[in-house]
This record gives structure tokens, sequence and C-alpha cells, in this order.
């Protein structure tokens, strides 16, 4: 350790600790929590499974082609799902998107108990008893929404309840940019 | 005294329950190491700071099993983590893959150890002027 | 009452630590010794203060005052008395309170320990203390009070986490905060020093002892709570890189620097800038380990609380005292000059090379912690940096380390003739190669790592006799040897066994620790290593604030019994939580190790069976650094030239 006036070396510390300090303040907006989805921008996995309801035939994903559509996957076991359904109601009268459910390991009596009671937003709901779709499409709680473009692309996954201000501020927004 | 019956109630009730649900069991130990291997590699995203082989999680079961069918079916351990990645992306991987943007992690430790070695080389090297305390 | 008066107590430990600070930076600078006098006063007046305040909130939990909202958050009428102690320190609030607690208590040590050293130097680094007195009493009283009130008031609470209702939680914190705070010592010391312009002898062997105590500390907290976790989360874990782990590790590893550094510095009087710097860096990342805990940066399954607003505070407190005593470091520097040179091969250089080594060690895993983090911050999106990672990095570090550790002691001060490896070297090598490789060799299932890793073991091992036997050589009077024995010389050598120990356990647990998950039903028995495990059926168990059942599973050797393992599954009342207790048989030689599964049908249940080779000798060997370092510390001889030749 030579002695003298100009050594940088003390100084470094200091740079790499301010520069680790902006890193931390940044960080602190941030949620470690969110698992962001690998589909986005990537076309939804196809798949057909059975429709909640009477005996109909099984309902294939790319049925929804050519149009914007929101998949919401839910269950009746969860509470969120129930905070977030008079969104969902309101969305689906609104005419604005098709939305279509995914009931997620479910019992299909129990499902169809709890539309009855809150409302059904749903053209279809598909029935993943086993959540083997699911796991496809990158699962890990519910509820949680997709938007799906007409090319059958995933534009948005949204996880947790959607409220009010995710419908104005990504839903629609999304479906105005594909008009003209 | 309602206090004790109440808490006499619950606990057969909790009782019925653990004795309700059932839990597969495998046999085939080969096979085990292996799930327990990619499993251990996997993280779980419902608790988020376990494993999914460590989690008791429902996620965590439902993708153990699914682990263990691909495995089964003959696919590598790579291509079960694959699998993986391209459902929940790089967050459920517990070793970063090796892309640009991970670059500066896997590389910065070697490095670092280099800048060190330069480091100790410099500060040993016999100096003229040895200024005592 | 009680708890307005704890309030108050802390209003009054603020102003306390206040006055302490300017007394102290003040009188120091102008050399009042009026003022100076004063110091004493203040840092009587912030540890009254604080202990009332500690007291305040300990009584409320013990009378379960659930209109203390801390209280009703963590405690219930049902929760046993030992737990309504530890739930004081089980949350955010109350564990910063215990932070605060133990500072106060080190200040106050400190304190009295240089009640005969120069006054001017004493009242600087307790103004210091008082500086980050003020930080953290400040962080209580305006974002993290524990003395807020619940209205209305709840009629029970909250309860405790099942898994803090352990006597983990009894020893787990306190001693890891010992070792955290003390590490504030070095950092005073260091600060008022570089406000000085001056690091020099006194400082040096100043230094020293305190961080080897808040080392060993830090040591055995670490350990108990790799313990804890083994025995409480029931995956047969014990180390998992989670950033709160990593928070306890950094420090840990800059201060085992430091130690080392401290002792050269005092010794020889040299490598007192990077000493300087590893004690300024020590409290650091200890600082930031409070961050990371409890700002919600980092998921984490121990992180107390998630609050961005908190960790703004943490943050700029950390900015300030961390970037303020950088900034003086790089300032003062020139000032404070070189120390004695020495060459790369000689007891100083290779003793730089491992303190290098150690910091490299302590940056990768600052890295793989943060990285995350950062990429997301960068929005250059989300993974996960977990043990494949950081296993990768640290191993070989720490293989290196280990490889140092040898020659070290065994060189001659300033320069060593680098003489061709002398035959007692060389067997040296050769033995521990030869151990590893027969271990390796004769029980399958050895990797690379776990050959370099024995072989790395047997080394140091092998190094610790070959000095002990040079010692012994030489002749020397019983009172001396005995002196010596448990001294600084004697508590390296146990701390470095110790390291040595430490690496086996994790070598062969990691190789040879197995695991079966099976089903039994009443009467089936199962084989774990040198035993056989029956299962005896289930029974009921409720406990003071659970429902639980309990499996009974006796342990056969040769028609004999030894002991019964009851691996339970337990319900909590208060909060719905399920949770695992584990059953373990410990020995010296082994774990087994069972957890009770779930029920599958036709009486059956599931088990999940651990057999842990050599897991004990991984917290035997933190005991015996932790020990060593303790030895070290309360050696008052220097270690000189005259000591210092091999």
């Amino acid at each position: 350790m030579t002695q003298g006036p100009k050594r940088l070396g003390p100084w470094l510390a200091l740079a790499v600790f301010a520069l680790l300090s902006v890193a931390l303040a940044l960080g602190l907006k941030l949620n470690p929590r969110e698992v962001p989805s690998p589909l986005v921008g990537k076309p939804l996995p196809s798949f057909t499974l059975p429709a909640l309801g009477a005996a109909s035939a099984p309902v294939s994903s790319q049925q929804w082609r050519g149009q914007w559509w929101v998949l919401n996957v839910w269950a009746s076991w969860c509470t969120p799902c129930a905070v977030e359904h008079p969104v969902l109601l309101q969305l689906a009268q609104s005419q604005r998107v098709t939305l279509v459910g995914l009931n997620y390991k479910d019992a299909s009596p129990a499902a169809q108990t709890w539309l009855a009671q809150r409302g059904n937003p749903y053209q279809t709901v598909w029935v993943d008893t086993q959540g083997s779709v699911g796991l496809d499409l990158g699962v890990y709680g519910v509820p949680e929404t997709y938007i799906i473009d007409p090319q059958g692309r995933v534009r948005h996954k949204h996880t947790g309840a959607v409220t009010p201000q995710w419908v104005q501020s990504t839903l629609l927004p999304l479906l105005e940019t594909s008009r003209g | 005294m309602r206090g004790a019956w109440l808490n006499a109630a619950v606990g057969w009730a909790a009782l019925g329950l653990f004795l309700l649900l059932p839990m597969p069991v495998v046999a085939d130990s080969v096979l085990e190491d292996k799930v327990q291997r990619v499993a251990g590699e996997l993280r779980c995203l419902v608790c988020q700071n376990d494993t999914i082989a460590a989690s008791q999680a429902p996620l965590a079961v439902d993708l153990r099993n699914q682990v263990r069918r691909l495995l089964a079916q003959g696919q590598s351990e790579a291509q079960v983590l694959e699998y993986m990645t391209q459902r929940y992306g790089d967050f459920v991987r517990y070793r970063p893959p090796l892309k640009p943007s991970t670059w500066p992690l896997w590389f910065m430790p070697v490095v670092l150890l280099l800048l060190a070695g330069l480091g100790w080389w410099r500060f040993t090297r016999a100096r003229p002027t040895g200024a005592q305390s | 009452m009680i708890a307005e008066l704890g309030h108050l107590a802390l209003a009054v430990a603020l102003a306390a630590s206040v006055a302490l600070a300017l007394l102290g930076l003040g009188g120091g600078a102008w050399q009042q010794a009026a003022v100076m006098r004063q110091v004493s006063n203040m840092v009587a007046l912030q540890m009254t203060a604080v202990t009332l305040a500690f007291g305040a909130l300990t009584w409320a939990f013990i009378a379960t005052d659930f209109s203390v909202a801390l209280v009703a958050g963590y405690a219930h009428s049902a929760l046993p008395m030992t737990y309504r102690f530890t739930a004081v320190w089980g949350n955010h609030e109350g564990s910063m309170l215990l932070w605060v607690w133990v500072l106060a208590g080190w200040t106050s040590a400190l304190a009295w320990r240089m009640r005969g050293a120069d006054a001017a130097q004493r009242a600087r680094v307790l103004g210091v203390m008082g500086l980050i007195g003020i930080g953290f009493l400040a962080f209580l009283l305006f974002t993290s009070n524990p003395f807020l009130r619940a209205w209305p008031v709840p009629a029970d609470g909250q309860g405790m986490n099942p898994l803090l209702q352990d006597p983990g939680m009894i020893w787990h914190p306190p001693l890891l905060y010992m070792g955290y705070v003390g590490l504030v010592v070095a950092f005073a010391y260091t600060v008022a020093g570089l406000l000085q312009g001056r690091l020099d002898a006194a400082w040096a062997r100043a230094i020293r002892p305190w961080t080897l105590v808040a080392w060993a500390f830090l040591t055995v907290g670490i350990a108990l709570g790799s313990f804890w976790a083994y025995y409480e989360l029931g995956w047969g874990g014990w180390w998992f890189w989670d950033p709160v782990e990593n928070a306890s590790f950094m420090p840990w590893l800059v201060a085992t620097a430091l130690l080392h550094s401290a002792a050269m510095a005092d010794a020889r009087g040299s490598f007192r800038l990077w000493t300087a710097l590893l004690a300024l860096l020590g409290f650091a990342l200890a600082l930031l380990g409070t961050f990371i805990v409890r700002s919600g940066v980092l998921s984490s399954v121990h992180a107390f609380a998630s609050d961005p607003g908190r960790g703004l505070f943490i943050l700029a407190f950390l900015v300030l005292v961390v970037g303020g005593a950088l900034a003086l470091y790089a300032w003062r520097a020139p000032a404070v000059g070189a120390g004695a040179s020495f060459q790369g091969w000689s007891r100083e250089g290779l003793l730089f090379g491992q303190t290098l080594l150690l910091m490299v060690a302590a940056a990768s895993v600052l890295l793989g912690t943060l990285y995350p983090m950062l990429l997301d911050a960068l929005g250059l999106g989300k993974l996960s940096v977990g043990p494949p990672y950081f296993e990768a990095v640290f191993a070989p570090l720490m293989l290196l380390v280990m490889a140092l550790m040898v020659p070290g002691p065994l060189l001659a001060w300033r320069r060593a003739a680098w003489a061709w490896p002398s035959r007692g070297w060389l067997g040296a090598a050769a033995l521990a190669l030869a151990l590893a490789s027969a271990v390796a060799w004769w029980v399958p299932g050895a990797s690379w790592a776990t050959w370099a890793g024995l072989a790395m073991a047997a080394w140091v091992v092998l190094g610790v006799a070959r000095h002990v036997l040079q010692w012994l050589s030489q002749p020397l009077p019983r009172a001396v040897r005995w002196r010596t024995l448990r001294g600084a010389k004697g508590g390296m050598w146990l701390a470095h066994l110790g390291v040595a120990v430490f690496a086996i356990g994790v070598a062969v647990v990691s190789t040879w620790g197995h695991e079966q998950d099976l089903r039994l039903r009443p009467g089936e028995e199962m084989a774990v290593g040198d035993v056989r495990l029956r299962f005896d059926g289930i029974t009921m168990a409720p406990g003071p604030n659970y429902f639980a059942i309990r499996a009974s599973l006796p342990m056969l050797q040769n028609g004999q019994t030894l002991t019964t393992l009851q691996p339970e599954r337990r319900l909590y009342l208060a909060n719905g939580q399920t949770m695992t207790e584990v059953a373990i048989d410990r020995s010296l030689w082994r774990d087994v190790y069972v957890a009770l599964g779930e029920s599958v049908g036709n009486d059956a249940f599931a088990f999940r069976v651990h057999h842990k080779p050599l897991v004990n000798w991984i917290w035997l060997g933190c005991l015996m650094m932790a020990l060593g370092g303790l030895m070290a510390a309360v050696d008052r001889r220097r270690v000189g030239p005259a000591e210092g030749t091999a």
C-alpha cells in the first residue's frame, strides 16, 4: 500500500456502494413475489376440454380465434374469485369482449351451484378437474386471467383478482389497439 | 368448559380431515431419486421459498407428480426442466440458466477472483519503502 | 399505562443517544474533559431507558395485554409462558427493540472496558455508537412503534406462528443480534480512528477481541438457526441460501476476514487500511441484512416485514451511515498511510490472500442474493437464484480458503523462504489425498466434490497437527504451555479443526445422506441405516394450544428397542395452521429423522424417513469455531514477533 494523494482504491468501495444503494432504492418499488408469464407474446397452448353443464361436446381453445377473448381461471373454493366476480359480470354485460372460464381443480356440482348463486358471465366454462391444462398454461394460483388476441396469442396475464382499475388501464386499451 | 368442548370438536374434525386425505406413495426408488433431484431444482411458486421437493403446497404436489410422470415416460432431467420453464418461466428454476442476462451472475465470481488475485499480487511485491506504523 | 411509559422511555433513549453522539464526537474533537465525562452518563441513561422500554413490552406480552396492538397480533391467551417471552421479539417491532437493547448493552460494555483508555478516543468511539443508536431508535419511534394501542381491544390475540413456538426462538435471535451488534464496535473504533486521521496500535489491539466475540456469537447464532430449521421445517435440509440466511452469512464472512486481518494489524502493524475497510464493511453488511429482512425487497420465508416505507427509512440510514463511513475512509486513507510491507509468500501474504478469498465469497453471495432484484429493476425479467448457484460458486472458494489455512500459520513473517515443498509438506498433502481417495473408493456414491471436501478437511487437520507438533517440540515450561493452549493459539487450532469437522459433516451428509418415502401399516417395519423402525400406530396428543396425532415408531436393533420416535402432525387452534413435528434420533455418527405424512387409507400412513450420517458434525464444527474464537478473544497477550515464529 503506497502513500500518496492519488489513490483510487478506497473510493472504489464508495462507488460500488453508491450503485448498490440506487439498485436497492429501485428494488423497493418492485414486487418480488409476482411471477410473469412466459406465455405473453406467444400462442395460447391449444387444448380441448369438456364444458360445464349438460353433456355437451368438448370445446377446443381454437374456437375463439378471430376475436379478442378473456380466459378466467377460477374455482368455487377460491375466495378472491368471489371478490372479482362482480367485475367479470359487469364486463360480460358490457359485451366489449368474450369471457371464457376455466374451472380449475374443482367439483362440477359445486362450480355450477357457485355460478347459479352469483351469476354466470362466461360464454363457456371449461372443466379442468386435474389441473393439467392449468399446468400447460402456467397457472399457479387462482384466480388468474389471460387476455388473448384474435390470432390466438396471449397478450397479458393477470394473477389475482381483477379490479375495475385493471379493466380500465389494461384490458380496454389492449382491445382498442386492434381497432383501426 | 365450553371452550374445552369446542377445542375437542375442532380436534376431532381435524383428525377426520387428516384421515380422509389420501396421498399417493410410489415404490420405485431409482425413479424417486430422479424425481427428488429434478424437484430440488424447481421453485415452488406458491410458497416461493421452498423447492417443489420440500413444499407441501397443492401446486407443489401436482408439479412433483407431473415430474414423475414425465420422467417415467422416459424424458431426460433436462427435458423436464425445460418443460417447466416453458410454462412458468425462468423464475421456476433455482439454477439460473446461462444466457446474456445472467452472464454477470455466473462470471462475476470468476472475475472477482481474478481481480482479487491481481490485488494480492500488486500489494505483496517487495517495495523499497515500507513505512512502519 | 405501562406501554405509554415504555414509549416515553424510548423517547428518552433517543434523546440520550443524540446527546451521546454530540458530546462524544464533539467532546472528542474539541478535547473538552468535562464534556467527555458526560459521555458515561449518557451511555448509562440510554441503557436504562432502553431496558425500561424492553421491560415494558415484555410485561405487556407476559400479561397478554391485548390493548397493545403488537400483543394482539402475536400472542394468544393459550400461548405458553415461555413463548410469551419470545413473542416479544417474534415480530418486526419487538425484534427491533431487542436489537436496540443489545446495542445499548454493547455500548455500556464498551464504555466500561474503555474507562482506562484515552478519554478523547473513548468519547469518539462511544459517540459513533450513539449515532447508530439514533438511527435505530428513530426507526423504532417513527416507523415501528411497538407500543401502539389496539382499539377496540380484541378479546384474544392472533397467536404466534407455530413454527416459532420452539426453544430455538429463545436463543436464535438474541445470539444473532449479539453478533450483528458486536460488529458495530469495530465499526465505531474505525470511524473514530479515521476521524482522528490515525489507525494506531491501540486501535488494532482493541478491535481484535471485540470482533472475535461478535464473530463467535454470530457463528453460534447462525448455526443455531440452521439447527432449528433442520428439525423444524421437516424436510431434512439445514441451509437453503435463503435471502435472510445469506443476510446473516455475509457479515459472518466479512467478520472472519476481519478477525484475521485485525490479528495481523495488531501483531505486525500491517493491513491497517484493509482491516479498516473490513471493519466498515462488516457492519455495513449487517445493516444491509436488516434492510433485506424488513423491506420486502426480496421474498423470504423469514421476512419479518414487507413494508417499502420502512425499507426506505432503513435504506436512508444505510446510505448515510455506510456511505458516510466509506467516504470518510476514502478521504482519510492517504493520511493513515501504509503499514509494514511484506512479501507474497509469507504469513501476511497468505493471510491477505485468505481475507481476499473470503471477501470474494461474500461478494458472490451478495451478487446471487440481489441479482433477481437487480434484473427485475432493469426490466430484464424475473429469475430465481437458489442453492444450485450458491453451491456451485461458494464450494470451490471455500476449498481454496481451506487450502490456504494450512501453510499460513506455519510460514515466517514478512518473507518466507520459497523452498521446494519439503518432505513434510508433500507428505501431508499426499496423506490428505490418500485418505480422501480411500474413503471415496471404499464407500460408493462419492463425487469429485466429496473427494475434494474430504481431502481439504484432512489437509487442514494435518496442518493443525503439524503446527501442534512443532510447538510441542520446543522446550517450554508447563505454565507457558497451558497458557498458549487456552489462549489465542489454542483457540486458532480449535477453530481451524472446527472448520475441518464442519467440512467433513457437510461432505458426508450431502453425499451419503438419503431419504425414503414409504407407507406403513401398524406392525410393519422398515430398515434405516443400521436400525429398523416399526410403526406401532397413531395416538391423539393434544397440546396447550394445539391438537395433534402422534405416530409411535420404536427403533430396533438386534431385537432390542433402543428408543421410540414419535413424529406428530399438529393443528394449531388460534390460526388453524398445521405443522409437522419430526422425530429425530441423534448421535455423533448419524441422525435418523422421521416425518409423519398423511393418511393413505387402510390404517396406513405415509412417512418420509431420512438417514443422515455425520450431520451433527456440521453444528459441532460451528461450536468448535465459536469456542476457539472466544478463547482467542480473552487472551490478553498480544501475538507479537516472539510468538509468531513457527
